[in-house]
């Protein structure tokens, strides 16, 4: 099936079987960013926004984003750019496999819930693992992120 | 995962039940749950595009559609208020806020879990589900037969009941070892174990919540447990009078964070 979708601000056409992921349809528009963890909704991996709120691209239908909004982290780069930082200054990854998952749900949460609590961030991102931080960076680089939105907000 | 050789954006509810009494359709909701369990199906019904994503209020009860995602449910304000927060309670722990956003309250409600933190809040709530072919049915009746191929399009949850929901877990995401539920009904509170590990049900009615322990305890008694990779039988057997009696003060007082 032919699907038409607007992907990171550009209106793109691309062919699916009918059982296909969203995953999959972005990998195959050559999306590196997005990557397949456990392709079981547990892991966060995959998260892509669509139509402006996270969601698991490895169990999105490819059928259902025909006429919808995606946005992955190429098309996030000026935000990405200044939370990886700050992730980065925190120590907050090894591999880093996770860690574009991660930031789209941050992403997802800033715009949500900019003055989240510490309590608040664990709750939001309690669906995305990560095998080698142990967590405690990636809270400190994220209130780093969110602190210095406020600098820019106030 | 599970293979499709036709997706249909069903443009009618009457389409989209016409289509799934062949058995070799399937109905596709957040298509979380389906997409892990390998299901070969020829025609998979989509009904994303029918306008049942949202939450409608009569005087007397909310009407909430079967698409509704369930994070939408645990950050509704009415809902919450009403409930004493019970909604964001009983899903703020089902994995993350990604899965929230896209799985529903119908693919909930009709897959009929045992470890479902959903249908265990919905039946202390004395839940209805309104089903395209059926109509109106109680969710605990509903809760007890065998999956069919009608659609379930709305639930419809009575309005002004408190209710409060406890779970223990083996790590946050995880499914729930034991879930218990309460909800306010006149002369006391309504009690639904879920995750026994069997489909939730109905433990007792009418209990004073301020009940002695003792009391939990014996009704715990009546409830058929078993065992499963998450836990013994005689671990939930211990587990869940204080579930109970938890979920009951959490009517009462209101339910905590987690
Ligand atoms: C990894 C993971 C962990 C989970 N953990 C928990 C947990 O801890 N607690 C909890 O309560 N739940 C949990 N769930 C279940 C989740 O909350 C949903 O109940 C589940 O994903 C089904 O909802 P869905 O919208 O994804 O339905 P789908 O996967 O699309 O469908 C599920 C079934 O319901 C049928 N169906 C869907 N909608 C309708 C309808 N309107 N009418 C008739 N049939 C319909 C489908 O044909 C299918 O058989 C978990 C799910 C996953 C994937
Ligand atoms: S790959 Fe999608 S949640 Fe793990
Ligand atoms: S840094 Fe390796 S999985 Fe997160």
């Amino acid at each position: 099936m032919t699907i038409e979708f607007t992907l990171n601000g550009r209106r793109v056409t691309a062919q699916a079987d009918a059982d296909a992921s969203l995953y999959q349809v972005l990998r195959a528009l050559h999306i590196a960013s997005v990557k397949c963890g456990c392709e079981t909704a547990n892991c966060g991996l995959c998260t892509v926004h669509m139509d402006g709120r996270a969601v698991l691209s490895c169990s999105v239908p490819a059928a259902r984003v025909q006429e919808h909004d995606i946005v992955t982290l190429e098309g996030l780069q000026e935000e990405a750019k200044a939370l990886g930082g700050c992730l980065a200054d925190e120590g907050a990854e090894q591999c880093g496999f996770c860690v574009p998952g991660l930031m789209m749900n941050v992403l997802a949460l800033a715009r949500e819930n900019p003055d989240a609590t510490d309590a608040e961030i664990d709750a939001y991102l309690a669906g995305n693992l990560c095998r080698c931080s142990g967590y405690m960076g990636q809270r400190r680089g994220i209130r780093r992120y969110l602190d210095s939105l406020k600098g820019v907000r106030a | 995962m599970a293979t499709y050789q036709n997706y249909v954006m069903a443009q009618s509810l009457e389409e989209a039940y016409a289509l799934n009494q062949k058995k070799s359709s399937v109905i596709v909701a957040g298509n979380m749950w389906l997409r892990m369990c390998g299901l070969r199906r020829q025609t998979a019904i989509d009904l994303s595009g029918l306008g049942l994503d949202r939450v409608e209020e009569t005087e007397d009860a909310f009407v909430i559609g079967a698409m509704t995602p369930l994070r939408a449910l645990e950050t509704h304000d009415a809902l919450n208020r009403e409930t004493g927060g019970a909604f964001a309670a009983a899903l703020a722990p089902i994995v993350g806020t990604q899965l929230r956003n896209t799985a529903t309250l119908g693919g909930s409600v009709y897959s009929r879990f045992g470890f479902s933190d959903v249908s265990t809040l919905l039946l202390a709530l004395d839940a209805a589900v309104v089903l395209h072919h059926r109509g109106e049915v109680p969710l605990a009746v509903y809760q007890q037969e065998p999956w069919d191929r009608d659609i379930l399009t709305h639930v419809r949850i009575p309005k002004g009941v408190r209710a409060g929901i406890v779970s223990v877990r083996q790590s946050k995401t995880d499914i729930p070892t034991l879930v218990c539920a309460a909800a306010m009904e006149p002369g006391g509170v309504r009690l639904v174990m879920g995750a026994r590990p069997a489909r939730a049900m109905i433990a007792a009615e009418g209990v004073d919540p301020d009940a002695p322990t003792a009391v939990f305890e014996e009704i715990t008694q009546r409830v058929p447990l078993g065992g499963n990779l998450r836990a013994s039988e005689a671990y939930r057997r211990k587990v869940a009078p204080v579930l109970l009696q938890r979920a009951a003060r959490a009517c009462v007082e209101g339910n905590h964070d987690d």
